[in-house]
């Protein structure tokens, strides 16, 4: 597994957050895939130096968001089966990461066509990545 | 299941002279959890620290840990809890194994296991003069010397202090690898907020001898909330605002740091008629120094009545 979590204090992003991030970040690259093995609560918590109750807070959400599935005694494994989000949550937690991407660009003078056509490609990379329903 | 806190005090209080060290305190310490006990230099912290181990009696007020009451602590308690502050008693002409032995007679619960762990992570020779130990190695076998009897109740006042960062590190993962036993309840005061956000489950914060925080940290960081308001021109001047810790004002924009963020604040701040308002992410850092910090606007630029007198 090509995989490695980091994790930074004194970010703006608390430390269970910067987890569950990576975790999906991880999953919509194509990092981890369905069925894909995470290390356990314990484990983690130790490699990252940080609150076992922190990482078990990450795999709460990672699980109530259905991304993730703890398998009695065998550990804690990717799973995708259900829809999670409803649109509107969707929405919201996909705007916010648009609105961060084109300040970035609009602050090192991209044009909008340049954003359009960089969006285009991009979405192009992604054929085989199946989103919505 | 023992469910009752490991540590409670009700109204505990303590005057040195006429003044207040610790005012008033109702602290409550859940059992299995990493408690941090953060204020600022002379807050109040190792006052209390002193008083929950049965070192200085309270003025007046209540405290048990443990179950036991504070003032008059019971030797077999006293064995349950760790306690590692900076003036450890260590002989200079013993070496670090003879330390370990010398200590596990006082414990019938001494865990040798523990204590090479704990000095071998810490990369000390047991072999090592504690004379010629350096700061962090000095750190590591007190640390070792408080574990290996394996206590229930861990209380460390400032561990982190003077640390290098090898050392730091070697403190912060004996902290994570203690949670391993879900009944161990470690309490530690510190400046290192990295440190808190680490490992820490509930957080208290003293200020100025009287605890104005005591919750778990997630809660105190989604109580501390920052927005940014923008405006065309100069941003008015700040009005009365609900829960406002903090407000810096720079060209064409107020930034506002309130606590139980909630729609009366939002009201508030609308009425100023910014352009654009929105919510601006806070690390535990600035919420903890706008927490203890004065309250009230703070201005890096001369507003332009000032920039013209």
């Amino acid at each position: 597994m090509s995989f490695n979590i980091t994790i930074s204090t004194g970010s703006n992003t608390p430390i269970y957050k910067q987890i569950t991030d990576q975790v999906w970040l991880a999953f919509v690259t194509g990092k981890l895939e369905v069925g894909d093995q995470l290390p356990t609560v314990r484990t983690l918590a130790e490699d990252l130096v940080v609150n076992p109750n922190t990482v078990a807070r990450a795999y709460a959400d990672l699980t109530r968001d259905g991304l993730i599935e703890s398998r009695a005694g065998r550990g804690v494994f990717i799973t995708r089966k259900r829809k999670v989000f409803t649109r509107e949550e969707g929405w919201r937690r996909l705007e916010p990461l648009i609105d961060a991407a084109i300040g970035e660009a609009m602050a090192m003078d991209f044009t909008h066509q340049e954003l359009r056509e960089a969006f285009e490609k991009k979405l192009g990379q992604w054929k085989h990545v199946k989103g919505g329903n | 299941m023992n469910e009752q806190p490991v540590i409670r005090t009700q109204g505990l209080t303590r005057y040195f002279g006429a003044k207040p060290a610790v005012y008033d305190l109702n602290l409550e310490v859940p059992r299995g959890c990493v408690f941090a006990f953060l204020g600022r230099n002379g807050s109040g912290k190792t006052t209390t620290i002193r008083m929950l181990l049965g070192l200085l009696q309270p003025t007046r007020g209540e405290g048990r840990i443990l179950g036991h009451d504070i003032r008059s602590l019971p030797p077999e308690a006293r064995a349950r809890i760790g306690y590692l502050t900076e003036e450890h008693q260590l002989y200079g002409w013993m070496n670090v194994n003879e330390c370990g032995d010398f200590q596990s007679r006082f414990y019938p619960r001494w865990n040798e296991k523990i204590f090479h762990g704990v000095i071998g992570h810490f990369s000390l020779k047991p072999t090592a003069r504690v004379k010629d130990l350096s700061r962090g190695e000095r750190a590591g076998l007190c640390l070792g010397l408080t574990l290996a009897p394996e206590p229930e109740l861990l209380i460390l006042d400032d561990p982190a202090m003077g640390l290098d960062p090898v050392a730091h590190r070697s403190l912060i993962e004996s902290m994570i690898y203690l949670t391993r036993r879900s009944d161990r309840t470690i309490f530690f005061s510190s400046h290192q907020l990295a440190d808190v956000e680490r490992v820490a489950d509930y957080i208290a914060i003293l200020d100025r001898s009287v605890l104005r925080v005591c919750c778990p940290l997630e809660t105190f960081r989604n109580s501390v909330q920052q927005v940014r308001l923008r405006f065309p021109g100069a941003p008015p001047p700040v009005p009365k605002i609900p829960g406002l810790l903090q407000a810096f004002r720079a060209e064409g924009e107020l930034r506002f740091i309130c606590l139980h963020y909630d729609e009366a604040t939002e009201r508030a701040l609308q009425a100023l008629a910014p352009t654009q308002m929105e919510r601006v992410p806070i690390n535990l850092e600035d919420a903890f120094i706008s927490y203890l910090g004065e309250r009230g606007e703070k201005s890096f630029i001369l507003s332009e009545t000032e920039a013209q007198p």
